[in-house]
């Protein structure tokens, strides 16, 4: 209801972010050893920044779902993992283009790529469930959204316990002035265009429960 | 009941509305980062890495084909940015047009199920 109230607010935000993004990746510095691929991480990194938190979204919702039996959160749940999908494939795309030029090689097996990819197939099985699973398969698939969001934080902090050629989690918070002012850029525009498709995907499944509702009271 | 219907109706239009401007300023956003990548980052990817190679090589003594690089280095580095920038833009803008056309869809079915209500209470 709240975030109904904010949509318009949040869509011209979205907007202004997203059409200032290009000029803000243009303007930033240049990295030393890899020069113009590492422009990609502008948006590789808010990808998963907006991923993680829909995994996190779904989750919690999930778990909220699994034991109040809330409907609602069960609306967020799939909204959620829908998109935490779209952004994970985001993610997993734009790093072995960055991978190519930077290390030589489309994808490596280490703990950070591979537990990301697994991750995004947790959320894309969770997909699967919800449509083909039949009656009863909402539970299920909370049950498997809450395993997904327990990954994240492995996921996340994989990079420093095994150390591989992927950079590490200090690479961000030490960004240079130019750098970390287009990486924010690019993070508030992800995370607001998170906002906006999850408050649009909400209220879908909502209209679509109303109109279950609605045929049910027909038929009665 | 048949308010109920009418009301999410106007909310999925006013919503629909957003999601459409959304989509057109992406679609704007999108041609503004081709252009802006291509000329832009054209221009101005050769200048940090002369300065660079000026900065830490010592004078060159003999001119070294490209093809005996190494192959990372052999390869362009725009045709893998541009890729990865329009492979997020599109993603985006496919999901949001999907997402745009789902409403337009629970927007026509959610009308035809308030138009059958008001039909069965007139009827009645």
């Amino acid at each position: 209801m709240i975030l109904s109230r904010w949509f318009p607010a949040i869509t011209v935000m979205a907007m202004v972010f997203f059409a200032g993004a290009p000029l803000m990746i243009a303007r930033a510095p240049y990295e030393s050893t890899m020069g113009l691929v590492q422009k990609i991480f502008y948006f590789h990194v808010p990808a998963w920044i907006a991923m993680f938190s829909a995994a996190f979204v779904c989750g919690i919702s999930s778990g909220i779902y699994l034991f109040k039996g809330k409907k609602l959160a069960d609306h967020l749940a799939v909204a959620a993992a829908e998109l935490t999908v779209l952004f994970g494939l985001i993610g997993l795309v734009t790093g072995p283009l960055w991978a190519r030029k930077a290390w030589g090689l489309w994808w490596q097996w280490d703990a950070r790529l591979t537990s990301a990819l697994i991750l995004w197939m947790i959320f894309v099985a969770y997909q699967l469930l919800r449509q083909y699973g039949g009656p009863g398969s909402d539970k299920l698939a909370a049950g498997m959204a809450l395993f997904g969001m327990a990954n994240v934080p492995f996921v996340y902090w994989s990079v420093n316990v095994w150390r591989t050629i992927h950079p590490t989690t200090n690479v961000v918070p030490t960004l240079v002035p130019g750098m970390s002012e287009a990486f924010l850029w690019c993070s508030v525009a992800f995370v607001l265009i998170f906002i906006l498709t999850l408050s649009a995907r909400v209220k879908l499944e909502s209209h679509r429960a109303a109109i279950d509702r609605l045929y049910l009271s027909l038929d009665d | 009941m048949m308010r109920l219907a009418l009301g999410k109706v106007k909310d999925v239009r006013r919503r629909k509305n957003y999601i459409t401007t959304l989509l057109v300023i992406l679609a704007t956003g999108f041609l503004q980062t081709l252009t802006a990548s291509s000329q832009n980052l054209l221009i101005s990817s050769f200048t940090p890495l002369v300065v660079h190679v000026a900065q830490t090589q010592p004078a060159q003594d003999e001119f070294v084909p490209i093809d005996e690089l190494p192959p990372e280095d052999q390869l362009p580095a725009a045709p893998l940015l541009i890729a990865a920038y329009a492979f997020a833009w599109i993603a985006l803008l496919v999901y949001i047009w999907s997402l745009w056309r789902r409403l337009g869809l629970v927007e026509r079915e959610l009308a035809d199920v308030a138009r059958r209500i008001s039909n069965r209470s007139g009827g009645a």
